[in-house]
């Protein structure tokens, strides 16, 4: 299910005490405005005595990329839980958009530390601007000038048991 | 990159004429406009015509897998190019009709013909055939006589 971007925007309920109470705005990364929504509760509720009963959503809205046919480098700082601790942690990606740079974090995260989206708070998604700041060698590789590879062994799907020629790898 | 010259002919790189094999824009043609990473590169290709609005294929980010590269490439492409830069080299060096002439587009045109055949066209063929046979075996026999 591809991530979207949304902003939601809420705050607690006004009351007698506190007729205009402060605004949060929060981006966050989501299936749906469903998940959005829920999401931002629960963030709201560990920064501030508000839970989604008490407090009213103002506005949602999907955050469209600005140039998604640009590729860029995105470093993305992370608190996830593991199965001993929670910890910190910095990953990059190299793709179009927001949302799909945090799609493959919670891919990866999932791969290489078994780590569910619940257990994943994504703290900041920041394009890096220049090669020189990307920090992981995996990602500096794409960034050399005039790269080029070739595609060795490319192995295709043979239409049928026995073929007459031997097939070309290239 | 090695200095040895290389096994390889044909290499993903920045402008380098790739078949798209599969997907709604199957059998088209597109340049590699840069690359995002071992598994994907986002892709332009070409108007049909000077007048169309819409390119061939929408300006997207392909996986190699569905790739297949060509020997051709637009050279002195720069990396992340728009679409408009890219047709203009595209013109520049006429890689279309260079890919139209080549025998292996030929040879995908000729097979996608001979699969849209109806059954008069068929017919057509199997008379032509035999008529080449025919004059090839006069022209043996009288060579070998």
């Amino acid at each position: 299910m591809p991530l979207q971007e949304f902003q939601v925007v809420g705050r607690h309920l006004p009351t007698e005490s506190e007729p205009s109470p402060k605004i949060y705005r929060m981006r966050i990364f989501a299936p749906n405005e469903v998940v959005a929504k829920s999401r931002f509760w629960y963030f709201l509720r560990r920064l501030d005595k508000v839970k989604k009963a008490s407090g009213e959503i103002i506005g949602v809205n999907v955050i469209h990329e600005k140039k998604p046919l640009k590729v860029k480098n995105f470093g993305i700082w992370i608190r996830y839980d593991s199965r001993s601790g929670t910890h910190n942690m910095y990953k990059e990606f190299r793709e179009l958009t927001r949302a799909d740079a945090v799609k493959s974090l919670y891919q990866d995260m999932a791969a290489r530390h078994r780590a569910r989206f619940r257990s994943i708070h994504i703290l900041r998604v920041v394009e890096i601007e220049k090669g020189d700041d990307v920090r992981r060698p995996y990602i500096k590789q794409l960034l050399t000038p005039r790269l080029k590879f070739p595609l060795p062994h490319r192995v295709g799907k043979s239409r049928s048991t026995f073929v007459a020629h031997r097939p070309s790898t290239f | 990159m090695t200095d040895q010259p290389s096994n390889f002919k044909r290499f993903v790189e920045v402008g380098r004429v790739v078949l798209l094999t599969s997907g709604p824009q199957a059998g088209h043609i597109a340049v590699i406009a840069e690359i995002i990473d071992h598994n994907r590169c986002p892709i332009r290709s070409h108007r049909p015509s000077s007048t169309a609005p819409q390119p061939a294929c929408p300006a997207q980010s392909f996986p190699y897998r569905h790739l297949t590269l060509t020997p051709f490439v637009l050279t002195k492409l720069p990396r992340a190019a728009g679409s408009g830069i890219i047709r203009k080299h595209l013109e520049k060096e006429g890689t279309i009709e260079k890919w139209n002439k080549s025998a292996w587009a030929q040879k995908r045109e000729a097979v996608e013909k001979r699969r849209k055949l109806n059954d008069f066209e068929r017919f057509c063929v199997v008379l032509a055939k035999k008529q080449r046979r025919d004059t090839v075996r006069k022209a043996v026999k009288k060579a070998s006589a």
